[in-house]
């Protein structure tokens, strides 16, 4: 897809890979995944779910003995992230749901990452060891202290190999920093600062500092009577240290400088599309909430997916974003029903491919949409149990919206609106997407040529 | 619990396919004549295009504040979720102001010359317009329930507290015409007016809803975005940490006041979270309880006796 063309132009096809997760029609809440993000290198995939569990898988690496395996992704690591709490203060729950998996960038043998849940980010270390030291003086092979009397001899311990194993470790636990839910993490360039967002709030933490961070904003406003706009998502920019942006309810998005104040509740650049008067309905602000911005990997464009297209930004221009796509316009007529059955706020991400050719955000049926930037080419594809042979070709899916239905097409009123894919990660460099649906990840990758 | 909610609903309030999905899609205001008065012969005559605008655009106000006030008792709602909610009522509610319609609805409840029976024979015509759909029957009955005979009283001002206690977290504004025609049938037979008489059709109403009309409309606008403002406070006063002086309180009662479970399993499902603020769960089944006298009289918190009607109205609906 980076540089070829959408499914089947210029040889170019995607194809299943792998599926991860029981294949039960019964789901367990705890199952359902609820971020996926690569690392930086993209050799490790880290899932979380809303049990409050990680899943950490890693590329195999591609070799000559088995040529079709191609890097299949296997688990690497399990741990239990967060743990479901109670605030007795407001007699609630908080939910132990991971909302977001952020990797740090690799400088060790190890791996790092953050996760959270509504109310507490943790840094956790990832770590193998395959070799363990063996030739103790002072305690036996089992364990057992020797007597230092008795020992006659002195050796030095010699590593032995061993089975790998994988560690996972709480490093850093950033806590009671937000009154509010988290919405978005967010890993600052200079790899030692980052942000975490919340309703209303946004903090500026340092990863070697839990018990303080800095409020950089703050749209709470003095009467919560007075509230009409909440924060959606936020992210730093990828080369400047001191740019972030923040999207909103109202379907804005805000650039901050964090040089211009210590707080940044005055925007460097204020993003908004202005609105289509004869589109305009009691579900137009709902339908323009932004429910997820990720900068490009240049630096130089910005995405933000509301709840029916995805839009491109430059960051030079304010009064209009550069690209809209059109995820689902099927649904404008639908929103009524959508507003009753609550699908009109699900919060759909949206990704960038390595190049920043190509964007991909997800829909409902399972279905996942790509658009290919530079052709203007567009494809809807499916994450299915049906479509699951190995290296299978996807075929494009097409929703019928009106008139005759065409074979393998599916009409409006046939989909499911429970299927719906709202996480989905692009590799950094390759073509290998992973998409989850409800507990089930799917990996996809072209084809073999 | 909140999706099989929602399904009644939708059966109730018709299947998708009747709705006139352009109809909401244009959001076009639909200019009223000025006169109150047409307004509920409007409403009942309903053939028009505009009239099915109306029950879709009021079905749509009901279906948000239904989602408003069934939020889970266990997790803390979605912030974003309840603020996009709440700016669709206002949405609503201020096309509904414009238009006029929203007069009819707070014109039952003006302060005033109007005598109480005749106040709510306003409301009980309007909601008679209405159809009656087994939903909001249900949550009538509900709110009869709660809608004790001493609390509604022919003093409007205690009319309006005993409502906002009583019935607060429930009624929609069918159902709170519901409530007022009980209480109204008591006050008749306690009282032995002729409410017959002004029983006899909007035409008695419309003489005094039109003098108070035009004073009553330029500060109705300017008040609603008030009172909806404070009740909008109500539905997002859950997020804040109460550290004030109802904390402590609250806090005892909850952990040593005596609960019948059939009253907790009510106000769980119909209060949510917004009652935590002002008044908390355990505070609302206290006002319920026959044990207690006239509740709300004495309670600071509750007395509105200066509040304009509109700030009563919103707090009925949105639940204080």
């Amino acid at each position: 897809f980076a540089g070829g063309g959408v499914g089947g132009g210029n040889d170019f096809q995607w194809c299943f890979s792998q599926v991860k997760g029981a294949i039960d029609e019964d789901v367990a809440e705890a199952d359902i995944i609820s971020t996926v993000e690569f690392n930086y290198s993209g050799e490790l995939l880290a899932t979380g779910d809303k049990g409050g569990r990680v899943v950490i898988f890693q590329r195999e690496q591609e070799s000559k003995n088995r040529p079709l395996s191609r890097g299949e992704y296997n688990v690497y690591s399990t741990f239990q992230s967060h743990e479901p709490e109670f605030d007795y203060l407001k007699s609630l729950e908080i939910e132990e749901k991971i909302n977001k998996i952020r990797w740090l960038p690799q400088q060790n043998a190890a791996h790092f990452l953050l996760s959270t849940n509504d109310k507490t980010i943790k840094l956790w270390k990832i770590s193998e060891r395959d070799k363990r030291a063996e030739g103790y003086n002072l305690k036996d092979e089992d364990g057992r202290l020797r007597d230092p009397f008795r020992i006659t001899t002195l050796r030095v311990p010699v590593l032995m190999p061993m089975d790998l194993m994988v560690e996972a470790s709480p490093r850093r636990i950033f806590a009671n920093a937000h009154t509010y839910h988290i919405n978005s993490i967010s890993v600052n360039s200079d790899h030692e600062t980052y942000l975490s967002a919340d309703d209303l709030r946004i903090n500026l933490w340092h990863l070697e500092i839990t018990d303080r961070s800095f409020n950089i904003v703050d749209i709470k406003p003095a009467n919560m009577e007075e509230l009409t706009e909440v924060i959606t998502a936020a992210e730093c920019h990828p080369h400047q240290c001191n740019v972030f942006v923040y999207s909103s309810s109202k379907g804005t998005i805000r650039l901050c400088d964090m040089r211009a104040a210590a707080l940044c509740d005055r925007h460097s650049k204020f993003f908004e599309e202005p609105e289509d008067p004869s589109s305009r309905s009691f579900f137009s602000e709902i339908i323009s909430s932004i429910s997820d911005v990720k900068f490009s990997h240049s630096g130089r464009y910005m995405m933000t997916r509301d709840y029916l297209s995805v839009k491109v930004w430059d960051l030079n221009m304010e009064n209009r974003p550069v690209e809209t796509y059109q995820v689902h316009e099927y649904l404008r007529s639908k929103l009524c029903s959508l507003y009753e059955n609550d699908c009109i706020f699900d919060k759909f991400e949206c990704c960038w491919n390595g190049s920043d050719s190509a964007i991909m955000t997800g829909s409902y049926n399972n279905f996942f949409r790509m658009f290919d930037r530079n052709t203007r080419r567009d494809i809807t594809l499916e994450a299915s149990r049906e479509n699951s042979k190995p290296r299978a070709m996807l075929k494009p899916r097409k929703v019928c919206t009106g008139g005759k239905r065409k074979k393998d097409e599916i009409s409006v009123d046939s989909l499911d609106f429970n299927k719906k894919i709202l996480h989905t990660a692009w590799h950094p460099k390759e073509n290998v997407i992973a998409v989850a649906a409800t507990n089930n990840l799917y990996i996809f990758q072209d084809k073999i040529n | 619990m909140s999706a099989c909610t929602l399904v009644s609903v939708s059966t109730v309030l018709g299947c998708h396919s009747c709705f006139r999905v352009d109809m909401f899609s244009k959001g076009t205001k639909r200019k009223f004549s000025d006169d109150g008065g047409e307004m509920s012969d409007e409403s009942l005559g309903g053939a028009n295009v505009s009239s099915s605008y109306n029950l879709q655009r009021q079905s749509l106000l009901d279906m948000s504040l239904i989602k408003l006030q069934l939020c889970h008792m266990l997790v803390e709602p979605n912030l974003c979720r309840s603020v996009l909610i709440a700016n669709t009522v206002r949405q609503i509610q201020e096309e509904m102001t414009h238009d006029g319609s929203w007069q009819a609805v707070t014109e039952a409840f003006c302060n005033g010359s109007q005598s109480p029976s005749e106040r709510l024979v306003a409301t009980e015509v309007l909601c008679r317009s209405r159809e009656q759909d087994a939903e909001p029957k249900l949550f009538s009955v509900i709110s009869y329930e709660g809608c004790r005979e001493e609390e509604v009283v022919a003093d409007e001002t205690l009319c309006s507290v005993s409502v906002s206690d009583a019935a607060s977290n429930v009624c929609l504004s069918e159902s709170v015409g519901h409530c007022w025609e009980t209480g109204e049938l008591r006050v008749v037979e306690s009282d032995e007016e002729t409410s017959e008489g002004s029983r006899l059709g909007p035409g008695d109403d419309d003489d005094d809803d039109e003098d108070d009309e035009d004073e009553d409309e330029v500060d109705e606008e300017e008040e609603s975005s008030r009172e909806d403002s404070k009740s909008m406070g109500q539905v997002f006063g859950t997020f804040e940490i109460k550290n004030g002086s109802s904390g402590p309180d609250s806090a005892l009662e909850e952990l040593f006041s005596d609960v019948d479970a059939s009253y907790y399993d009510l106000d769980t499902m119909l209060t949510g979270i917004q009652s935590a603020p002002k008044m908390g769960p355990y505070d609302l089944l206290d006002s319920l309880a026959p044990s207690h006298g006239p509740p709300s009289l004495g309670s600071p918190s509750n007395c509105r006796s200066d509040l304009n009607e509109l700030d009563h109205i919103m707090e009925i609906i949105v639940g204080s």
